[in-house]
């Protein structure tokens, strides 16, 4: 056993980065989930957007092209959700698995020529003097662009759902959506608006795994990061700098268990890699205790004007 | 249509499958995977040996698959269905699929099962696996030889002995190489997961490892040995010949296309009979990719000729003197190592350190 083996400045550094998919795929979730949609798609827009974003990025030689691509393609297929459960009133946990089988399906027939090919990959960013701080510098200011944006995303999510008008309407549509409706607010198009901005996030979090993470594309890469995602959104209660945390956690525990074995240290791996899931419950069961869950009202409720 | 008339219609197409059967019908073959046909890896290569069926038989065949099939409850299910899908032989293959292979095979008597990598049979259920091990033991030689750091990190999937078969090979030789080298063993627990891979792969080479030996069925560890730069690693079940010259230096390839190729002219032929078949590198179960100008000429030769004498049955990886981990006994000089321990091989040899979880 040797601790000492384990930089943690580069542990830090390396859980940032594992985290990012599902850190992105999470607020973008929780943003949909607070209009008051359920879209357990998670994981097939995940992939979509991996592997239309490593074609984009193959192609082009621009990973950042790669990462709009990817947003674009998730947002257009969870618009086809949103068609289905908005307008079609079908029902949203079922609508949102079969999104799941639909993308990876999509993804392994999109990705058979993209097999094996290496990807352009996006460089860190060094930011001059404050990545040279020692300790922090590489903690913080040595990564990709995708990480910085992950945490402004996180940020700008929880201003704007906070402080501002737009952020209100979601929520109040979230929360009832009837009566949104009665104040005049367009339920349906913000809920549609809402579940692309989750496709979106869930693409730009697949395409970081194909793109820079592993990064590669392999059939089926994402392996279940999609309801991770949906089960950080639970943990972190519906709140935006929870979810950070929540993600943070999931990612972290997976980078240090396997520091951990690296180091030659006997540690209960799967007791480790158990323990997310565990606080997951744990939250819940207290939240649940407390009387207020904190889930929008109306989640997964269908909305139509008639009733 | 109520449930009386679906019921009795159902009997009647089966009735009419079985018929079919007796005729000049097309032997049907299925197959159970543990991961994407994309993977690059293991399932990749079993998908390789499905199509080389179809090439070699024609008209003769016919197959179906199941691909991301986990190992466990849901494993029986598909196996189920593949066999009232009117299946004549089943390949199950992965470690995992052995109890739900077992217990499939007892409901549907006249199908023939073969597990691979499994080591419990019954009368229609046969095992067959390659001798990964003996490339391990190539792959340990170069570790050893090109290692700088004299630390090589090594990926497990999940502590079986297969796996565990594999490390002590690769140690044996690196050892052997390079007295002073060191292992730095990480489990995944997965198979296939890219993005956990390469986070274990990240993991071992910011703790020194300079060689990356996995036993995942992904590419994703030799995209991190890329990205750190001046750090190698292996092919695993398929080339992964896109990471030539380096990080990839060597591979191991298996090649089921003959075997499967057989097994089912024994079902045609009605000569099919459980059994245990364990190949290695001479009758070409395991191949070694090619070894690139990465590796120094004179470490490759001596890997070629570490090859040849596996090839040739002179040498077995497993030669005495060895000891287990604890420091007591286990072949003493010149004996080798019987199938029977390999095959459930539960221990370190002496020199590697860290615990095999249970």
């Amino acid at each position: 056993m040797d601790l000492s083996a384990i930089n943690p400045i580069l542990l830090i550094a390396s859980l940032m980065v594992s985290a990012t998919p599902i850190l992105l795929a999470a607020i973008g979730e929780m943003v949909t989930e607070k209009a008051g949609v359920l879209n357990l798609g998670v994981e097939g827009m995940m992939i979509t957007g991996a592997v239309v974003g490593f074609a984009v990025g193959v192609n082009s030689g621009s990973p950042l092209l790669g990462f709009v691509g990817a947003a674009l393609a998730s947002a257009l297929l969870s618009l086809s959700f949103g068609l289905l459960t908005q307008y079609l009133l079908s029902n949203q946990v079922a609508t949102g698995l079969g999104l799941t089988l639909v993308g990876l399906g999509l993804s392994a027939l999109i990705g058979k020529p993209y097999e094996g090919i290496k990807s352009p990959t996006l460089g860190d960013i060094h930011l001059p003097l404050l990545s040279d701080i020692p300790v922090i510098g590489p903690i913080l200011f040595q990564h990709d662009i995708m990480v910085y944006l992950s945490i402004a995303l996180v940020a700008a999510v929880w201003a704007v759902l906070k402080y501002t008008r737009i952020g209100l309407v979601l929520r109040a549509v979230g929360e009832n959506h009837d009566a949104a409706h009665a104040l005049g607010y367009k339920v349906i198009r913000i809920r549609l608006l809402a579940i692309m901005f989750g496709g979106a996030c869930a693409g730009l979090g697949g395409a970081y795994l194909s793109l820079v993470r592993v990064p590669q594309w392999t059939e089926g890469m994402t392996a279940g990061a999609g309801w991770i995602a949906l089960a950080i959104v639970v943990f972190a209660s519906w709140k935006p700098w929870r979810v950070l945390v929540g993600a943070y956690l999931f990612g972290g525990v997976t980078v240090l268990q396997l520091n951990l074995q690296a180091a030659g240290l006997k540690v209960p791996v799967e007791y480790l890699s158990m323990s997310p899931y565990l606080i997951t419950i744990l939250v819940l069961v207290i939240i649940s205790a407390r009387g207020f869950h904190g889930a929008p009202a109306s989640l997964g409720r269908s909305f139509h004007a008639s009733s | 249509m109520n449930r009386r008339t679906l019921l009795a219609g159902a009997v009647l197409a089966l009735g009419l499958a079985g018929q079919g059967m007796a005729q000049d019908e097309p032997v049907k073959a299925g197959f159970i995977f543990v991961g994407p046909i994309g993977d690059g890896g293991w399932t990749y290569e079993h998908n390789q040996a499905r199509l080389a069926v179809e090439e070699h038989f024609g008209d003769k065949v016919e197959t179906v698959f199941q691909e991301s099939v986990p190992e466990g409850a849901d494993a029986e299910r598909a196996m189920t269905q593949m066999a009232l899908g009117g299946a004549d032989i089943i390949f199950t293959t992965s470690f995992g699929y052995m109890d739900p292979t077992i217990n499939v095979a007892k409901k549907f008597p006249d199908v023939k099962f073969e597990h691979a990598t499994g080591y419990k049979q019954a009368d229609n259920v046969a095992t067959y696996s390659a001798r990964f091990y003996e490339g391990r033991a190539i792959e340990g030689l170069i570790a050893g030889k090109m290692t700088k750091t004299n630390k090589v990190g090594y990926i497990g999937s999940f502590p079986i002995p297969e796996v565990i078969r594999g490390i002590n090979s690769a140690y044996i030789h690196a050892k052997k190489a390079n007295p002073e080298v060191e292992f730095n063993v990480v489990w995944a627990y997965t198979w296939f997961d890219p993005a956990k891979e390469a986070d274990a792969a990240q993991a071992l080479i910011e703790q020194g490892a300079d060689v990356i030996i996995q036993h995942t069925d992904s590419t994703a560890p030799l995209a991190a040995a890329e990205k750190a730069g001046d750090v190698i690693g292996f092919g695993q079940a398929s080339d992964m010949a896109e990471y030539k010259p380096s990080p990839r230096v060597s591979s191991i390839i298996d090649n089921w296309a003959p075997y499967y190729i057989e097994r089912i002219q024994a079902v045609m032929d009605g000569t099919w009979e459980s059994g245990n078949t364990w190949d290695g590198i001479g009758p070409g179960m395991v191949e070694i990719g090619e070894i690139t100008e990465a590796v120094p000429a004179e470490v490759k030769e001596e890997a070629l000729a570490l090859k040849e004498s596996i090839a040739s049955g002179e040498y077995h990886p497993f030669t005495g003197p060895l000891n287990k981990q604890d420091g007591s006994a286990w072949l003493a000089e010149g004996e080798t190592a019987d199938d029977g321990t390999l095959a459930g091989m539960d221990f370190y040899v002496e020199g590697l350190t860290g615990e095999i979880p249970n």
